[in-house]
C-alpha cells in the first residue's frame, strides 16, 4: 500500500479575545476533494500537533458547507475564503489558516461579525411592508431588475470583502463594501424604492459610501461574484443626485 | 389585528424560515420574542433549500388548483399525513407566496415580469415558485431583514451564538421558562417566558452524512423528549435522490435539475439507460423521491449498474442551452463545478441518493401545540404535513407555514398568561378586602380553570434550580476525561444509521443496530475532553448534543423496527406492501426514563377526506 499523503496546516490560533496569538501545526491524511473545513474535522477527530503535542480542537464556525451561509469564511493561505469549498488540492501546502482580523476574534478561527448585520440596520436593509398578512397583489417587476436584485441578494453576509477592503478597520469608520450594496438591492425593488431617500441619506453619513477609497478589492473576493464596484459606483452616482436633491428642498 | 398584549415573552428557538416567520406574527400582534439561535438567522439551514416552494398559482395555463395539491401532497406521503392540516396548508400556500414577494423575494420570473413556476416531483402541474436555485435562501433572507426590523424596534431580543438546553416546567407540568447556554461566555440562563416555540430544524446530523448542516442535530428534540414531549412518525426519514456523494456532507442537487429537465441513466448493456422514464412513463424523472431514490439504490446495489461500479448514476443536464441552465439552476451548477471539477453544462453529473430531511418530528397538535401544554413547534422539528414522504418544495412550504399557525397560537396561550395574571392581582385586591367592579368579579369566576390550566408563573427558585442542574450538568462534561473522542464516536453512529435505516429497512437488522447505538450510548460516558476550559468549548457543548443525538437515534431506529409494512420513504423488503389495516397509523414515541429507551405506540389520524388509495404512480 502506498504511504498515506498528508497534508499540513499551519493555523494561527488565540485561546481567547485579548489572549495572544500562536501558531500550531497539524498534519492531516490527504483525500481526494478534501476542504479545509473536512480538514478541521479531522483535527477534532484526533487535536494533536505535528510535534506530537495533545491540544485543545481548533475552534471555528461552520454550518452548510456548500458556500451558501457564510459562516466558514476565514483567511487561507493570505486570502479571505470559505473554507468548505477551499479545496486542498487547489491550494498551495503547507496550508496557513488564520481569523480574519478586521473583525475581533473570539477563539482560533472563530471571529465576532456583529457589526455586520448592525450596519444592515443603518441602510434599512428592508422593505417597510404594512405586514405579513394579507394586503394587496404583490407588483409586478421588470424581470431584468428582479435579476439584478437576485444577484445582489446572495450576499451571504460572509465578510470577505471587509476583510479584503483597505478602509475597513480601526482606522476608519467604513461600514464596508457588503451592507452598503445592500441598500442598493432594496433600492431597485418597487416597493423599497419608496424609502430610497432615507437609505441614501444613511449612506452620505460618516462611514457611509463616501468611506469607500475604489480600491477594488471587494469584487475580487467576493465568493458569490457579486459586481460590488458596479453597484457601489451606482449608489454614488444616487448618493449625489439625492445630495443635490436635498440642497433644492432645503 | 388583535389587541396588543401586554408584557408578552415569547421564546422562539431556532431562526430559520419557521422560527422567523413565527418571531413576525408574533411581533405584529404586540408580543415581544427572545430569540434564540445557533447562529445569526441569517446562517440557518432553511438556506440550503433550492429548488422552489409550491403553491397553486396557475399562471400557466394547465388549470392547476390547491385540491391537485392537496391531493398530490396527501398521495406524496402515501396516506399518513392529517389532511385537514395538509388542506390548510396548501390553501395557504398563494398567500404566502405574494407575502414574500412583497417582502422583496428576488424570485424568478417570466417575460410578463410575474413569478415563473417550474416542475417538481411528484405533480404533474406547475406548481413551484423559486429564486434561480436558492430560494431557501432568498426567503431567509426576506424574513430575516422583517426580523431585523422588529429588532431595531426593540420587540426582539435576539440570543445569538446561544444553545437551548432544556425547558422549564412549573408545577403543574406546564412549560414556562427554559435554559440556555452562551456557546462563547458559556454562561448558562434560565429564562421565564409565556410558551416556548422550537422552531430548531431537522436531525440529519444523526445520519452523520446527509445533505444537512452541521448544525441540524436534532438535539433540542432529543432533549424536550426526555422531558415528555412525544414525538411522531420518527421512522419516516427522507432519502433524496441526487446528491453529490462527499466524505465531509452529501451536497444537495435540486430535483429543479429534473424538474427543468434533466434526465437520470446508468449504462445498461453499453447503452444509456433512462430507468426512470421507462418504468414510470407518467412522471418520469420526477417521481417522488423515495421512488426515486429506491430505484437509484436497487440499479446499482441489487442490479450492479452503477457507473464505473460505484454507488453512483448520472443526472444529465448536458442536452438543454447553457443560458438557459444558468438562468433557472445558476447557483447549484457553479457549486458542483467548485466541488467536484467539471462543468454540469457539458458532462453528466455523478449523484446518489442521502439523508435529506425527517418527516417525523415532535408530534403537535393541528395548532402545533405538543403534548406539553405551553410548549409549541414549527417547521421541519414538528411531524406536520408530509405523511411518510415529502414532496419537493412543500417543505418551505411547511416551514412558513406553520410559523404563520403557531406565532398567533403562541400569542393566544400568552395572553391567557397575561389574563391570569390579571386576575390574580384582582383576586388579592378582594382578599385585602377592596371592592372590584362587577365585571371583575364575574371575570374572577373563571380563575380556578385558568390556574388548573396554566399553573402559576416560575419562582426565582425554579429558575436557579434549572439553572443549577444545567451547569452542574455541563461541569460534569467539561470534566470528562474518559478513552472516547466525541466527534469519532459520532462517526460511528452516523455509519451506523446510514447503513441500517434509511432506504432498505430489515428488521434483524434493526434489531442489531438498535444493540449498536445502545453501545455507543453507554460509551458516551467513556468520552474524554481535550478542551476543558470555559471559553467558547465547541467540544463540550458537542458531548451534551450528541446525547440528545443517540437518544433520537433509538428512535428512529426503534419506531422503523415496529412498523412491519412499506409505506413511503419506509421500506421492508420483508412486507413490500402498505398496510392500511394495521399501519394506517400515527407512531407515537415516549421516552421511558428507567430504559432510556423509546416506547412506541399508534395513533389514529384524520383521513376523512381523500380516500387511500393505491400509490403507484403509474409504474410498468
Amino acid at each position: 500500500m502506498a504511504e498515506q499523503k498528508m497534508v499540513t496546516f499551519i493555523i494561527e490560533r488565540q485561546d481567547g479575545p485579548d489572549a495572544k496569538p500562536y501558531t500550531e501545526e497539524f498534519d492531516v491524511p490527504y483525500r481526494p476533494a478534501l476542504n479545509v473545513v473536512a480538514a478541521l474535522m479531522e483535527i477534532q477527530k484526533n487535536p494533536v500537533t505535528r510535534d506530537g503535542k495533545r491540544v485543545a480542537p481548533v475552534v471555528w464556525e461552520c454550518n452548510c458547507l456548500e458556500k451558501v451561509c457564510g459562516a466558514c469564511m476565514m483567511v487561507i493561505n493570505g486570502q479571505a475564503k470559505q473554507a468548505c469549498c477551499a479545496l486542498v488540492e487547489d491550494l498551495e501546502q503547507p496550508i496557513h489558516l488564520a481569523p480574519a482580523r478586521t473583525f475581533p476574534v473570539i477563539r482560533d478561527l472563530l471571529i465576532d461579525r456583529t457589526v455586520m448585520f448592525e450596519s444592515l440596520k443603518k441602510i434599512q436593509g428592508w422593505i417597510n411592508v404594512d405586514g405579513s398578512w394579507k394586503v394587496h397583489e404583490a407588483p409586478r417587476q421588470n424581470p431584468n431588475t428582479a435579476a439584478t436584485a437576485y444577484e445582489i441578494s446572495h450576499c451571504m453576509t460572509c465578510g470577505c470583502c471587509m476583510e479584503a477592503c483597505p478602509n475597513v478597520g480601526p482606522q476608519s469608520d467604513f461600514i464596508g463594501p457588503a451592507p452598503v450594496v445592500q441598500a442598493y438591492l432594496f433600492n431597485i425593488n418597487p416597493l423599497g424604492e419608496y424609502d430610497k431617500p432615507k437609505r441614501l441619506e444613511a449612506l452620505m453619513q460618516k462611514g457611509g459610501i463616501t468611506s469607500c477609497g475604489n480600491s477594488q478589492n471587494c469584487v475580487r473576493a467576493c465568493p458569490k461574484n457579486i459586481k460590488l464596484t458596479t453597484y457601489l459606483a451606482q449608489l454614488n452616482r444616487d448618493v449625489n443626485i439625492q445630495a443635490i436633491k436635498n440642497i433644492f428642498n432645503n | 389585528m388583535a389587541k396588543a398584549a401586554t408584557n408578552v415573552r415569547i421564546a422562539v428557538i431556532g431562526g430559520g424560515i419557521s422560527g422567523l416567520m413565527a418571531t413576525l406574527k408574533i411581533c405584529e400582534a404586540g408580543g415581544e420574542v427572545d430569540l434564540f439561535s445557533y447562529c445569526p438567522p441569517k446562517r440557518s439551514h432553511s438556506l440550503c433549500a433550492q429548488g422552489g416552494m409550491n403553491a397553486c398559482m396557475d399562471t400557466k395555463g394547465e388549470g392547476d388548483t390547491t385540491y391537485t395539491h392537496f391531493d398530490d401532497t396527501v398521495y406524496g406521503g402515501d396516506f399518513l399525513a392529517d389532511q385537514v392540516a395538509v388542506k390548510g396548508m396548501c390553501e395557504a400556500a398563494p398567500g404566502i407566496v405574494e407575502m414574500f414577494d412583497r417582502m422583496g423575494v428576488p424570485f424568478t420570473r417570466t417575460a410578463e415580469g410575474v413569478l415563473d413556476l417550474r416542475n417538481f416531483g411528484g405533480q404533474k402541474k406547475k406548481r413551484t415558485v423559486f429564486a434561480g436555485s436558492t430560494t431557501g435562501q432568498q426567503l431567509l433572507y426576506a424574513l430575516d431583514e422583517q426580523v431585523r426590523k422588529w429588532e431595531t424596534k426593540g420587540k426582539v431580543h435576539p440570543y445569538i451564538f446561544w444553545e437551548f438546553i432544556k425547558i422549564i416546567k412549573n408545577k403543574n407540568g406546564v412549560c414556562r421558562g427554559m435554559v440556555a447556554q452562551n456557546m462563547n461566555s458559556m454562561e448558562i440562563k434560565a429564562f421565564r417566558e409565556d410558551c416556548v416555540i422550537l422552531a430548531t430544524g431537522g436531525p440529519g446530523q444523526i445520519f452523520g452524512l446527509c445533505t444537512a448542516s452541521t448544525i441540524c442535530n436534532g438535539s433540542a428534540v432529543g432533549a424536550v423528549y426526555q422531558q415528555g414531549a412525544r414525538i411522531g412518525n420518527p421512522e419516516f426519514i427522507q432519502i433524496h435522490p441526487t446528491a453529490i456523494p462527499g466524505t465531509d456532507k452529501n451536497r444537495l442537487m435540486s430535483e429543479a435539475c429534473r424538474g427543468e429537465g434533466g434526465r437520470i441513466w446508468v449504462y445498461k448493456d453499453g447503452k444509456p439507460w433512462y430507468f426512470l422514464e421507462e418504468k414510470y412513463p407518467d412522471y418520469g424523472n420526477l417521481v417522488p423521491r423515495d421512488i426515486a431514490s429506491r430505484e437509484i439504490y436497487d440499479v446499482c446495489v441489487n442490479q450492479g449498474l452503477g457507473v464505473d461500479g460505484e454507488n453512483k448514476v448520472y443526472l444529465d443536464l448536458s442536452h438543454i442551452p447553457a443560458d438557459y441552465l444558468e438562468k433557472k439552476l445558476g447557483g447549484i451548477l457553479e457549486m458542483y463545478s467548485e466541488f467536484m471539477g467539471q462543468d454540469p453544462r457539458k458532462v453528466p453529473m455523478l449523484i446518489y441518493p442521502s439523508v435529506h430531511y425527517s418527516m417525523g418530528g415532535i408530534w403537535v397538535d393541528r395548532e402545533h401545540n405538543t403534548n406539553i401544554p405551553g410548549l409549541m413547534a414549527s417547521g421541519e422539528c414538528d411531524y406536520q404535513y408530509h405523511g411518510a414522504n415529502r414532496l419537493g418544495a412543500n417543505s418551505l412550504l411547511s416551514a412558513a407555514y406553520s410559523g404563520t399557525v403557531v406565532g398567533p397560537v403562541s400569542m393566544a396561550w400568552a395572553g391567557k398568561c397575561a389574563k391570569l395574571k390579571e386576575l390574580e392581582e384582582w383576586k388579592a385586591k378582594k382578599d385585602h378586602g377592596e371592592s372590584l367592579m362587577p365585571a371583575q368579579e364575574k371575570a374572577l369566576e373563571g380563575i380556578d380553570a385558568l390556574r388548573q390550566e396554566l399553573g402559576a408563573d416560575l419562582t426565582d427558585g425554579e429558575l436557579e434550580a434549572a439553572r443549577k442542574e444545567c451547569a452542574d450538568e455541563f461541569e460534569h462534561i467539561i470534566a470528562m476525561n474518559g478513552k472516547e473522542n466525541a466527534h469519532e464516536l459520532h462517526q460511528e453512529l452516523g455509519r451506523l444509521m446510514n447503513k441500517y435505516v434509511t432506504i432498505e429497512r430489515v428488521n434483524k437488522d434493526l434489531d442489531f443496530c438498535f444493540d449498536e447505538v445502545k453501545k455507543i450510548l453507554a460509551r458516551w460516558n467513556d468520552i474524554g475532553l481535550t478542551d476543558h476550559g470555559h471559553w467558547a468549548n465547541q467540544e463540550a457543548l458537542f458531548v451534551r448534543q450528541l446525547r440528545n443525538m443517540i437518544l433520537y437515534a433509538l428512535v428512529i431506529t426503534k419506531a422503523a423496527r415496529m412498523r412491519d409494512e412499506s409505506r413511503g420513504a419506509h421500506f421492508k423488503r420483508e412486507f413490500p406492501n402498505r398496510d392500511d389495516e394495521h399501519f394506517m397509523k400515527i407512531t407515537i414515541a415516549d421516552f421511558d426514563p428507567k430504559t432510556e429507551e423509546p416506547i412506541i405506540s399508534y395513533e389514529d389520524f384524520d383521513h376523512s377526506l381523500i380516500k387511500p388509495r393505491a400509490r403507484t404512480y403509474g409504474s410498468k
